[in-house]
């Protein structure tokens, strides 16, 4: 069953990464990357890592692949264009793509691992903790500094985000709560007796 | 003291070639001549004082490379203090002689600025040539070697505005080249030998060499005779040897002063001096002495017989200088080192002042310089001529015949160079070249005399009314030199030419009894001989030359039959008579005798042809490669491939990268991409390393 | 155990703590009104830390399980990356401030670009090293894009961005190639597993992802593309930055790489790091040739003296680490004084990039055109300046090694890269005395100051190269045994 369950999942990954990229509608591509990422997350529960398989679902396809469905729809990207144009590169992409993928399976082929890898390969499931505290204790305690790390560079993504998109636009008019708060009923209306022909 | 000797002619140098700006043309003059005569001065105090024994004074630590450890230090011994007096008083006065010679120098426009140039090459010269006598090793005689080449090339050609003396340096500078390479071989050769140039390691080990066997041009020879051989080579092209010769005629394109200082009285002596300095290693080089003797003696015939028919005043002196080093190298191959310096020091004396005297002539005759276009000019200058006479009477060898010494300078040193050759050579091939040499340097000697100074005046009228004597300054130093030329031969008889253990004493080294066995070969070789009472005892190296015990030819040539002793007097009295007859009794016999012999004529005229057959041999086939090489391997081959790649291969290159650089980034992945995969095949194709 | 562990991450919690506290400060207060001040605050915060580093630091240390390694290495890159970048930081104040660039965040994203850098050469692990690379590449891709109003500087921006991400992949690949082979993302335990002779090809094919990542980052050939291109587009200071400090990081983390995890299989990666470093030293030399500006002149040529420091790794001894070492400082140096050069380019107030402009520069401001005539030689590598000793010491490292023709290649590299260098000294002491001349006596005291004082290394450092190589050497030491 649950060697079934992997081939399932792991072809739908691959085909779902495959048309991905060979799909003419990129909304449709956006649909077949969901597909790759449920997949994935198909493979974690079968991995027993269920915390990890959610937190892809609810990330990628709750938000990441939701935002790029935005910016597809959004940005006015002609890709019939950019495709003619990378199909002039086809052959030999697909040349190369042959080799490397030729390469792989003479390395897949006869994968051996390190005669010492096994000792040294981490413990995957914890027999007594269950999986979201094994992690987060393995994130807070080993990983800790990575994990900092990781908060750094999200905060010079947050930076960075603000210095190359927020103007401040000094002909807008905004709202001043205060000012109107504070607004003298008094000094609002005041009334001038002009003289015809000769202006304040 | 020695230290200063050596450096105030380049302290001179320097403050006379750069700083005349500062401190004026005639202030900068001075002080150059000025430092020459300080060296000078303090020249004689060391030459007099000097004790013999040989003393080192090191100056600084030069080179330290390897096994290679060299200071550069003073060698101060006889030879050195010979030297530098012949050096600095030459010079001195050739300085001072320059101050009227060099004046108003028709080669240069009015308000040109050369005379200090031409006194800070002289006084650099000097120093030069200081640094070559004072070495106490070979690299720093090597130093001083080129650096007299680079001054005598900058002083032939000083006149750089005349087409012949640019070529005449240039020369001059090249035929050197292939006696210095000659010479740089050896000393290679004995570093690699004995691993050291120092001249104390080298002369200790100069016994050793003589039984060492090395390979050179797939023969194996023996180490001393290679070496000496390899060494008289580089002496050869200095001292205008026979076939390296040819550049010192044309040497005369430089000032006269010049020619006097460095193509008469020192640069060109350097070779005798360096084959005399290795007296050591000569001594264990039967072979290599005597291929000296015989070229030695080949030069002073070639270049007599050539100087017979010049009509050039300098170049008849040139050959005549030509033909006085043979003579020195002669002494030097028979193995009296102490004679090769004697002539060399009565050499520079008269040989100087024959120079300055032709260009005080020559001076007076407004730079004529063809010897046909004089006569009867005895008169007009008398100094000169009674300077000229001096030096002739002392080149040609005038003394009191069998007193050995009574006689001007030459008449010492050329009778005891000829004596010494008779025993050297058995009374063989040198002998007899050098009484024929003698017989023609008086005759030429006396044919410059008779055609300047007597008969009739020739050539240019208006040039000959306006003939006058040179000023003071041009005369002081034939004064000076006129004492030495009468005066050198007489004093330093005994010192140079003497009884041997005298000799052995003036050159600091120590004599002793000779063995048993040695005085009976002397004995039956000449019997007149038999009282032979020393021999040298220093070890190589000790003394300033070395005489090995079993060299006797000093000693032997004082007793030599009277026949021998007389010849190059009669020699001297024919060419007299000849030139005499030829010249004020029938002035008209020398054009007959041309015509009759005309072949001969042109053959002695033309210099043996050498100058045409290097033409031929050497000159054109050297112009047809360089030609070859220049169009072909450097124009095409060589420029075409550089210039190819530079400026066709290269910039196409760049335009391609330039067009990689599309500007589009899926381009710049793909490249990445491409990389990576070429990566990855190499890897699994090569499997990594193993 | 933490308390250790933070003690030896002390100069980087301090930087990063730094930074955030300044933005916290900015934000709430005058914003880019204190820009200038944090400018010259951050800058005198990074030499206080490199002082930090360079006096103090003593032995090795290990932090975090190994993650974190703390060695005469690691803190002779840290001092180098933390001077170079806060002397960047101060030349590009006024160039920034006159042209309304200088927000207050820049001199906080250098600071923390810089906090990666640290994180970089101090990686001990795979996954370490990612997070420092990110940390500084995300700072570099927002500095790249700061003159937004700019279409070449977004430009410039976002290919690096979107390159960058490529090349974090490939790199992702291989260390995920790595720790399959290995079982472990520890340098010190891939070390043991991958020993020579016993290799597969799937780790050989992780390590070369790697380098690829590596190589990206170094902008070796074939991975060099977006070099010239981000050179030209980012304000000047930011290129000035580029050229600097991330490439000293950049180079010390392949040096790290290549010997902590991968000193066992020397061979392997050593004649890739040798092929990368002979298109890099051919490409920078022949494609700079065609440009005549000069930013992207000066990206070609760091192109190629990333070549060249590559040889002094590709020969995978601890001489070549010391060679890598002296070459990288002596070329932050005398980058720094050429930008500083080119920072001072302007007319009439604006700046100036072409290189024909600097037409008999040289009559107008002799002693500038000297030194940079003297930074010209020295980035070409002619004798009597420091760059040749540098070019010396990776040709003999080379050689030692026996890649004696990367060597000779290199030296040829050399013959054909002087030309464009030479070029612009033409252009200064005989190019054509034109009217459209650039300003006199534009630029700060600041830009002439580095200026001077690059070209006076470049000559007095011959002496003794103020001790850097006796650093380098026992840096290398620690690094491979």
């Amino acid at each position: 069953m649950s060697v079934f369950a992997f081939y399932l999942f792991a072809i739908c990954v691959i085909a779902g990464g495959f048309f991905t990229v060979v799909s003419r509608n990129p909304v449709h591509s956006v649909l077949w990357l969901i597909l790759a990422f449920l997949s994935s997350a198909g493979l974690f529960v079968l991995l027993g890592a269920e915390f990890v398989a959610m937190l892809l679902v609810i990330v990628y396809v709750g938000a990441v692949a939701v935002l790029f469905l935005f910016v597809v729809m959004m940005l006015d990207v002609d890709f019939a264009e950019l495709k003619a144009e990378m199909a002039r590169y086809m052959p030999l992409a697909l040349l190369i793509g042959l080799v490397i993928l030729m390469q792989f399976v003479m390395a897949f082929g006869v994968w051996e691992a390190s005669h010492v890898a096994e000792e040294m390969r981490a413990q995957v499931t914890p027999v007594d903790r269950h999986n979201t505290e094994a992690l987060g204790l393995i994130l807070y305690d080993q990983y800790f500094l990575l994990f900092q790390l990781s908060g750094l560079i999200l905060l010079v993504a947050m930076i960075g985000a603000i210095v190359l998109t927020l103007r401040h636009r000094t002909s807008v008019k905004r709202q001043d709560v205060l000012a109107q708060m504070y607004r003298d009923p008094a000094k609002a209306m005041e009334l001038r007796d002009v003289k015809p022909g000769q202006g304040l | 003291m020695e230290t200063i000797i050596l450096f105030a002619p380049l302290v001179g140098a320097i403050i006379c070639g750069f700083g005349w700006k500062f401190i004026g043309e005639k202030a900068a003059m001075w002080t150059a001549t000025g430092l020459l005569f300080l060296a000078a001065f303090l020249s004689w105090i060391a030459f007099l004082t000097f004790d013999g024994v040989t003393e080192q004074i090191q100056i600084l630590r030069w080179i330290e490379s390897g096994t290679l450890s060299t200071d550069w230090a003073i060698r101060m011994d006889r030879m050195t203090a010979i030297m530098l007096i012949v050096v600095t008083t030459v010079s001195s006065l050739v300085h001072l002689y320059s101050f009227g010679y060099m004046d108003h120098d028709p080669q240069w426009r009015d308000g040109e600025v050369y005379k200090p140039r031409f006194f800070a090459y002289l006084s650099f010269f000097t120093f030069a040539m200081l640094m070559l006598v004072t070495a106490d090793n070979l690299v720093q005689m090597f130093f001083g070697w080129e650096g007299v080449g680079v001054a005598s090339y900058l002083l032939i050609g000083f006149y750089y505005r005349k087409p012949s003396a640019n070529a005449a340096a240039m020369k001059a500078f090249i035929v050197n080249r292939v006696g210095d390479f000659g010479f740089a071989l050896g000393i290679f050769g004995l570093f690699f030998l004995v691993d050291s140039i120092n001249f104390d390691d080298v002369f200790a080990a100069a016994p050793t060499l003589a039984e060492t066997t090395v390979s050179f041009l797939w023969t194996d020879w023996n180490a001393a005779e290679l070496i000496a051989f390899l060494l008289f080579i580089g002496a050869m092209g200095k001292s205008a040897q026979l076939i390296l010769h040819t550049w010192l005629p044309d040497a005369m394109e430089g000032p006269t002063p010049v020619s006097a200082l460095i193509h008469a009285a020192t640069m060109v002596t350097a070779g005798v001096f360096l084959v005399c300095r290795m007296s050591p290693i000569m001594e264990f080089a039967p072979m290599a002495t005597g291929f000296i003797t015989v070229l030695g003696a080949t030069t002073a015939f070639f270049a007599a017989t050539v100087g017979l028919v010049q009509t050039d005043i300098k170049r008849v002196i040139a050959y005549s200088t030509c033909s006085q080093l043979g003579y020195m190298f002669v002494a030097a191959g028979v193995g009296v080192y102490s004679v090769a310096m004697f002539h060399l020091l009565t050499h520079a004396f008269f040989k100087a002042m024959l120079f300055l005297g032709a260009g005080s002539v020559i001076h007076a005759m407004h730079h004529e310089q063809d010897m046909m276009n004089y006569g009867n000019l005895r008169k007009k200058i008398p100094y000169t001529f009674g300077a000229m006479m001096i030096g002739t009477l002392a080149i040609t060898g005038v003394g009191i015949p069998l007193t050995g010494w009574i006689g001007f300078a030459g008449f010492a040193s050329k009778d005891a160079v000829i004596e010494s050759a008779y025993v050297g050579t058995d009374g063989g091939y040198a002998f007899w070249l050098l009484v024929i040499a003698a017989l023609f340097t008086s005759f030429y000697s006396w044919r410059l005399m008779f055609l300047t100074f007597y008969g009739e005046a020739r050539g240019d009228k208006h040039t000959h009314d306006h003939a006058h004597e040179s000023p003071k300054v041009m005369l002081i130093p034939l004064g000076v030199l006129a004492v030495g030329s009468v005066l050198a031969g007489a004093i330093w008889y005994g010192s140079f030419f003497g009884k041997t253990n005298e000799v052995i004493k003036f050159f600091g080294g120590k004599y002793g009894e000779p063995t048993h066995e040695l005085v009976e070969a002397v004995a039956e070789r000449s019997p007149k001989a038999s009282k032979l009472h020393y021999v040298m005892e220093s070890k190589p190296g000790e003394a300033a030359i070395y005489i090995a015990p079993e060299n006797t030819v000093l000693h032997e040539a004082h007793y030599v039959p009277t026949w021998v002793k007389l010849s190059p007097f009669v020699a001297m009295i024919i060419g007299l008579a000849t030139a005499y007859w030829f010249y004020i009794v029938n002035p008209a016999l020398p054009r007959q005798l041309a015509e009759q012999q005309r072949p001969l004529y042109l053959f002695l005229k033309n210099k043996w042809y050498f100058d045409e057959l290097y033409d031929v041999i050497f000159v054109k086939p050297a112009i047809g490669i360089g030609r070859f090489l220049w169009r072909r391997g450097d124009g095409n081959v060589i420029d075409g491939s550089i210039n190819g790649v530079a400026m066709g291969i290269i910039p196409a290159i760049t335009r391609l990268a330039g067009r990689a650089q599309s500007g589009f980034i899926f381009t710049y992945a793909f490249w990445m991409v491409v990389g990576i995969a070429a990566l990855v095949t190499w890897m699994s194709i090569g499997g990594g390393a193993h | 155990m933490i308390q250790a562990d933070l003690n030896v991450i002390l100069p980087e919690i301090m930087l990063a703590v730094y930074a955030m506290a300044a933005l916290l400060v900015a934000v709430y207060t005058g914003k880019d009104k204190l820009a200038p001040m944090l400018v010259w605050l951050t800058a005198a915060g990074m030499v206080i830390i490199a002082a930090i580093v360079g006096l103090s630091g003593d032995g090795t240390n290990v932090a975090f399980g190994g993650m974190f390694v703390d060695d005469a290495f690691s803190r002779f890159a840290k001092v180098t990356i933390l001077l170079s970048a806060a002397a960047v930081l101060v030349m590009s104040q006024d160039y920034m401030t006159r042209r309304g660039l200088l927000r207050f965040e820049y001199p906080i994203l250098v600071a923390l670009a810089s906090v990666g850098m640290m994180m970089m050469v101090s990686a001990g692990d795979l996954m370490a090293l990612y997070m420092g690379l990110e940390l500084q590449s995300l700072a570099l891709y927002v500095v790249a894009s700061l003159r937004r109003d700019s279409a070449k500087s977004t430009e410039a921006g976002l290919k690096y961005f979107v390159l960058g991400a490529l090349s974090s992949g490939l790199l992702l690949y291989g260390a995920s190639l790595v720790y399959g082979y290995s079982g472990t993302t520890l340098f010190s335990g891939i070390i043991q597993a991958a020993q020579h002779g016993e290799v597969s090809l799937g780790m050989l094919f992780g390590l070369i992802f790697v380098i690829s990542g590596l190589a990206f980052k170094v902008s070796a050939v074939p991975f060099h593309m977006w070099t010239p291109d981000v050179y030209e587009g980012s304000p000047t200071p930011v290129t000035a930055f580029f050229a600097t400090a991330p490439k000293m990081a950049a180079m010390g983390l392949f040096a790290r790489v290549a010997h902590d995890a991968f000193g066992g299989i020397v061979a392997d990666w050593s004649q890739v790091i040798a092929l990368l470093s002979l298109l890099s030293m051919f490409l920078g030399a022949v494609a700079a040739i065609g440009q005549t500006n000069i930013k992207r002149l000066m990206a070609y040529s760091s192109i190629a003296h990333m070549g060249y420091a590559l040889m002094g790794l590709a020969a995978g001894t601890a001489f070549g680490v010391q060679a890598l070492l002296v070459y990288m400082v002596i070329y932050v140096t005398m980058n720094v004084g050429t930008f500083a050069f080119i920072l001072m380019m302007e007319k009439d107030g604006q700046p100036v990039t072409d290189i024909r402009s600097l037409g008999m520069y040289s009559k107008r401001e002799p002693g500038r055109a000297l030194a940079m005539l003297v930074l010209l030689f020295s980035l070409a590598g002619v004798p009597p300046m420091l760059g040749f000793f540098g070019k010396l010491y990776v040709l003999r490292a080379a050689y030692d090694a026996g890649l004696a023709w990367l060597a000779i290649a290199g030296v040829v590299a050399s013959v054909i890269g002087a030309f464009y260098y030479l070029r612009i000294v033409y252009y200064m002491y005989f190019g054509d005395d034109e009217s459209e001349a650039l300003d006199q006596g534009s630029g700060t005291p600041v830009l002439w100051g580095f200026l001077m004082a690059s070209a006076a290394v470049m000559v007095l450092g011959i002496i003794n190269m103020f001790g850097v190589e006796g650093a380098a050497a026992a840096a290398a030491a620690v690094l491979v045994n």
